[in-house]
């Protein structure tokens, strides 16, 4: 009998090499570059594809088990908060109303990485990165099922959360959102890859997931912080994966130094000026705080981005312009996006209030530079107002900035009273931004940005009616006009918490679930 | 923040590791610390961040000491939060730092 072969098991390193880079051939009855159009043409001149790492070295059926076991917890969490209606344990229904934002502007986002993710897999000529873009497009497909069907449960009790995909469609803040992503789709697979993997998911994300889903188990909310965090897990890979295809492309060919700056640069700013809404969900919208913003921007934009950039010194690469504003912004933009929220929200399916004493008080100590100076004093008139029954709602139109497309309500570097405009002019047409950010964007591809879809503007040129709509008739509201195209459910999705239909009910569940109430029927209506 | 041609600076930046605060965790924190004397951890709701100056590195041998079980070191996946700096990972270190 001949003796056993022992057959040597393969280290980590070599399973992933012979798992991945053996999935690769070169065609040969049509040229290479006729079956993958896109990977030169931004100038990004690659020499050795096969220099391409993927940190993590997760091969596809270690991927399926840990993903799988990460699922199965997750789903545990789901099925158990919604059996014991882990709604009633949530801090306060104001709360919920973070979770309205998270599922109109964040889910979709996840969906359109999926989406950005498997057109690169598809089109990097290189193994390694096609098939870590691969994984990344299915962790993104999963986290946008995942916080569908969390979220999914709190939509059986509240309102503003029934109509998110159209919402993000037509609703003009989750323009915002979308325009990124399709700023980023519509460029080449290395630029999409700058934008996604690095300055958002590397330099941005763990301001969203980590601060952000922190607080939803401070706020009682198990189901969020669950799936937060099993998102962010992935994220962690994904952020590996931004450092590394940066790392890769500088490493490959120093023309290619230039080009990556111009992208950090851009997209930096585009993810700055779109984590606005975070800032304002972590400061004003969770009722315990784990964190201001100004303390999450310092610990994850400031400290580890700070370390980032001072490595990739050693390539030429420089912090991102704009930082220096950024890092001043971070004093500002969560009251400024709140007093726009806040004035807006007539035309929003989600509801605001001014903060309590307390929560003011929390402000103050967290701000002191900023909050009594500038912002207390308008939310104290603000609530003076309300309580005298006259709730002020804006009811005009803002301009909006051409790049990011958030209404221009940022303030001047270096001087917090007044508004900051910019505008350029392209084949005769003047175009307005909300910083030199974005200007900076703006001028550096006009014949792109002219076509943003700028919801004040399709507004004004009527395109934001339902069909058969004739805005010349008598008495014609065109606020109520697009709310209806919205789909927003007027009274109930939208104005001020006080008095608001969740407001009410919430306090009504919870009642009946600290007495013996009928659990059927809590509110006790007898209808 | 000025750029450095040393390195120095740069791999003296801090790296850092979270994981949910969860029981399977529990191990993997108690060897990171051990095994790394100048790393400190932070509890915040949910979750445990642990901040090291240059580099951090997780051991197999140390949780397994700690568990008295084989441990896989792709597990952190399953518990992991969020990191940052470069990633070198083999089948007995998980380690974070930077200037590679």
């Amino acid at each position: 009998m001949d003796t056993p072969v022992v057959k040597k098991k393969l280290g980590l390193k070599e399973r992933y090499t012979a798992m991945t880079r053996g999935l690769a051939w070169d065609t040969t009855y049509q040229p290479m570059d006729k079956v993958f159009p896109y990977d030169r043409y931004e100038g990004i001149k690659i020499h050795d594809w096969d220099k391409w790492e993927d940190p993590f070295r997760l091969t596809m059926d270690a991927y399926w088990k840990y993903q799988g076991e990460k699922e199965k917890k997750l789903y545990a969490v789901i099925e158990a908060f919604a059996q014991n209606n882990g709604q009633l344990g949530v801090t306060d229904a104001r709360y919920i109303n973070a979770l309205k934002l998270f599922i109109q502007g964040v889910t979709p986002l996840e969906y359109a990485a999926h989406r950005g993710f498997a057109h690169v897999g598809r089109h990097f000529t290189g193994a390694g990165a096609r098939v870590a873009a691969q994984m990344q497009s299915i962790d993104e497909l999963r986290h946008f099922q995942t916080e569908t069907h969390a979220i999914s449960h709190y939509n059986k009790y509240f309102n503003g959360i029934h109509n998110s995909a159209e919402w993000y469609q037509r609703v003009w803040y989750l323009s915002v959102p979308k325009s990124f992503f399709e700023d980023a789709m519509s460029a080449g697979p290395f630029e999409f890859l700058t934008a996604v993997s690095f300055s958002f998911e590397y330099v941005l994300t763990n301001l969203l997931f980590v601060p952000f889903m922190s607080g939803a188990a401070h706020n009682g909310d198990l189901s969020t912080v669950t799936f937060g965090f099993s998102a962010q897990s992935d994220e962690s890979r994904h952020m590996t994966l931004g450092i590394e295809c940066i790392k890769f492309m500088l490493e490959q060919d120093p023309d290619n130094v230039p080009i990556v700056q111009r992208w950090i640069d851009k997209w930096f700013w585009r993810g700055y000026r779109l984590l606005t809404l975070v800032a304002m969900m972590q400061d004003y919208m969770l009722p315990k705080r784990v964190m201001s913003w100004k303390e999450a921007w310092e610990m994850y934009a400031e400290e580890n981005g700070g370390a980032l950039f001072r490595d990739l010194a050693r390539y030429g690469i420089r912090e991102p312009a704009g930082w220096k504003e950024a890092c001043e912004g971070k004093d500002h933009i969560s009251h400024q996006a709140w007093n726009t929220f806040y004035n807006y929200a007539a035309a929003a399916p989600f509801h605001t209030w001014v903060p309590n004493d307390d929560e003011m008080t929390w402000l103050s100590q967290k701000y002191p530079d900023s909050f009594d100076r500038l912002y207390r004093p308008r939310l104290e008139h603000f609530r003076t107002e309300q309580q005298h029954g006259r709730r002020f709602y804006n009811t005009t139109l803002p301009m909006l900035c051409t790049t990011c497309q958030i209404p221009m309500v940022f303030t001047e570097p270096g001087d917090p009273t007044r508004i900051c405009y910019r505008q350029s002019t392209y084949l005769g047409d003047k175009y307005h931004f909300c910083s030199d950010g974005c200007k900076h964007v703006f001028d550096g591809e006009p014949e792109k940005y002219v076509q943003s879809w700028l919801p004040v503007h399709q507004i004004y040129q009527g395109h934001c009616f339902k069909e058969g709509t004739d805005p010349t008739r008598e008495g014609f509201d065109p606020l109520a006009a697009v709310l209806d195209w919205y789909g927003i459910n007027v009274g109930r999705d939208n104005f001020d918490f006080e008095g608001s239909e969740d407001q009410k009910n919430f306090a009504a569940w919870r009642g009946s679930a600290t007495a013996n109430a009928d659990s059927k029927n809590p509110a006790g209506d007898t209808a | 923040m000025q750029a450095d041609h040393t390195g120095t600076e740069a791999t003296r930046s801090k790296v850092f590791i979270a994981f949910q605060d969860n029981e399977e965790s529990r191990a993997v924190i108690e060897a990171v610390l051990a095994d790394n004397t100048e790393a400190t951890a932070a509890y915040a709701p949910g979750l445990v961040k642990i901040d090291c100056p240059g580099r951090l590195v997780i051991r197999r041998e140390s949780i397994e000491e700690i568990t008295g079980q084989p441990y896989n070191l792709q597990q952190i996946q399953i518990n992991l939060v969020t990191l940052s700096g470069h990633v070198n990972e083999d089948d007995d270190e998980f380690s974070l730092s930077w200037g590679r």
